[in-house]
């Protein structure tokens, strides 16, 4: 799972810390750190993630690994920015 | 058939079976390659880039990778799309061709191009000395690869750390020393970190930052020599002021170069100062005539900006790369009517000793800040830039939430200083006080807005007409 965050829209709301804090962490009160490449295993955390951001800051790719296993009606709804398989 | 209709047929056809060629396969490239076919681009795409990997992202080189939370090699960047590229990577563009729209590549290959996107972006600024700068230990940092070496010289516990040059970069570089508990001193040419880019006055609450973290911070020094032991390894840095300081890392931190000089020759409008295009990001041949064919996105190229007085900018920023990158990539497959733009206010983010730093607009211009909310003292606060009675920027500490709203002042062009009175502005925030910034024909390692060209308001130039 690959992601990268425009921290130029960014407003450090920490939603994104709060559902998956394996993959992102505030630093300090504001500036967000993340792991640009998650493993399967958070997905569905970070899918909430990604839906929960207030600014939609967050782009995610999910790859065929990622997508293994994955509900059908899950994959169709996933939100917006994600990428999808390639 | 009218002309407008022959114009359609003509981009029917690039559309359907046209070859688009990229030079520079990163941030801007990539994102430029999937906004080609989001617009429904069938034909060939072609994406060259001189290093090794697919586009990766650079800002978490300087933060989280050398913090040891993420892996430099985990950073290639989430696609959009499939873009279904041939992909040339790891052999550079070495020259250019207008006549006969030909890329030539290292390798020795050719690539034919009906429209072309250069987006080979900036380069590290070496070491002026290429000895010492050979040095095992001393590094730059703009690729993965420099992150990689950089993070295990870290990992190997080193006595001290020279960060030479305090601008974004080695501020975050020095910021990550100190958290992982190693001893640092910075050596910086300006009277403070980030002075380039933000002005004294900002510099100067940068300056306490880093001494409050223990960084040993050198301010207007230049760092002369680099000193090797006899293995080859770098042992010390010596100091303008006579000061020598021991060192196991050095690290090189003085801004970027931009990477043009595989076009020279080729009738092409680029230099130093990177591809100047028009605001629709068509590149400019050298007698100032603009191309149809050519365009340029990212830190590379410079373009004209209506809001800071059509003076041509050149921004090492990410966003700027991003959305220059999407109007490139609308306007080459638009007839005339149909271009847009890029109009992109800029902004900027940085994250140092726990600290969220943001920017909008261009602050070298301004010649006066004021401190609209909150306090420096506290770390958390808001500072604009005036320019003649108007906003022309904002800086915010630990305040990124009313970014948008000076942003908005920006754009609408609001009075300077601001009449308004907000909930939590301080006594020290009643007044302008100058912005400070050094003299813009000193060079300073790192503004990341660079302004290139004369305002049309200022009657600076003396044209020459050639016999
Ligand atoms: C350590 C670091 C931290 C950063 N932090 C921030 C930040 O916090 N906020 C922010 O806004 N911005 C930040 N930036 C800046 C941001 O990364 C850049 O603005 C962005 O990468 C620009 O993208 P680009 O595609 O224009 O150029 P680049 O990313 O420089 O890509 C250009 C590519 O072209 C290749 N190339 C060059 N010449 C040739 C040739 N002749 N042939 C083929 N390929 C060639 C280069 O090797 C490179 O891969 C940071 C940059 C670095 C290095
Ligand atoms: S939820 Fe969105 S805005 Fe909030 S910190 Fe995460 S990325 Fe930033």
């Amino acid at each position: 799972m690959r992601l990268v965050v425009d921290l130029n829209r960014c407003q450090g709301y920490a939603q994104c810390a709060f559902l998956a804090p394996d993959v992102f962490a505030m630093h300090g009160d504001e500036s967000l750190l993340y792991n640009p490449e998650a493993p399967p295993e958070q997905r569905e955390d970070v899918l909430r993630a990604v839906a929960a951001c207030p600014v939609q800051a967050i782009l995610l790719e999910l790859t065929d690994e990622d997508m293994a296993n994955m509900p059908a009606a899950d994959a169709a709804g996933s939100s917006a920015p994600s990428g999808g398989p390639r | 058939m009218t002309t407008a209709g022959a114009h359609d047929g003509a981009l029917e056809h690039l559309k359907r079976e046209g070859r688009i060629v990229i030079v520079g396969a990163s941030l801007a490239g990539l994102r430029a390659a999937e906004t080609m076919r989001e617009k429904g681009f069938a034909g060939s795409l072609t994406l060259i880039g001189d290093e090794p990997h697919e586009p990766y992202d650079r800002p978490p080189l300087s933060k989280q990778v050398l913090l040891g939370n993420a892996v430099a090699d985990h950073t290639t960047l989430p696609r959009r799309r499939a873009i279904d590229a041939d992909w040339r990577l790891g052999v550079p563009a070495t020259g250019l061709d207008m006549a006969a729209r030909r890329v030539r590549l290292g390798n020795g290959d050719e690539v034919e191009y009906d429209r072309l996107l250069i987006a080979t972006g900036v380069r590290a600024r070496p070491w002026p000395n290429a000895e010492e700068a050979s040095l095992d230990g001393v590094f730059v940092l703009r690729t993965r690869d420099d992150a990689v070496g950089l993070q295990r010289a870290l990992t190997d516990s080193p006595r001290r750390v020279v960060v030479i040059g305090a601008g974004f970069t080695g501020s975050e570089i020095a910021s990550a020393c100190r958290e992982r508990g190693l001893n640092v001193t910075v050596a910086e040419r300006g009277s403070a970190p980030l002075v380039g880019a933000l002005g004294g006055v900002i510099g100067e609450v940068a300056a306490e930052m880093h001494r409050e973290h223990e960084v040993d911070l050198r301010t207007g020094v230049m760092v002369t020599a680099l000193e090797g032991d006899p293995s080859g390894r770098v042992r010390a840095a010596h100091l303008s002021d006579g000061a020598t300081v021991e060192a196991d890392v050095v690290v090189v931190s003085l801004g970027a170069q931009r990477n043009t000089e595989w076009l020279a020759g080729s009738g092409l409008g680029a230099g130093p100062r990177g591809i100047a295009c028009d605001a629709g990001c068509r590149a400019f041949d050298v007698r100032g005539i603009v191309t149809d064919d050519i365009y340029v996105a990212g830190d590379v190229a410079r373009s004209p900006h209506a809001l800071f007085g059509y003076q041509f900018l050149s921004l090492e920023h990410w966003g700027n790369a991003v959305a220059q990158a999407d109007t490139a990539a609308h306007n080459m497959l638009s007839v005339s009517a149909d271009r847009r733009p890029h109009l992109w206010v800029p902004a900027f983010w940085s994250s140092q000793f726990g600290v969220n730093i943001k920017s909008v607009g261009v602050p070298p211009m301004g010649t006066e800040i004021m401190i609209t909310q909150g306090s420096p003292a506290e770390r958390r606060f808001a500072a604009v830039y005036g320019y003649q009675g108007r906003v022309i920027a904002a800086v915010t500490f630990d305040n990124c939430r009313w970014l948008p709203f000076y942003e908005h002042q920006i754009e609408s062009t609001a009075p300077f200083p601001p009449p308004f009175s907000t909930v939590d502005r301080r006594p020290e925030g009643n007044k302008p006080v100058p912005a400070d910034f050094p003299d813009p024909s000193v060079p300073t390692h790192g503004p990341t807005i660079t302004l290139s060209g004369y305002s049309p308001a200022d009657r600076k130039m003396t044209f020459t007409p050639g016999r």
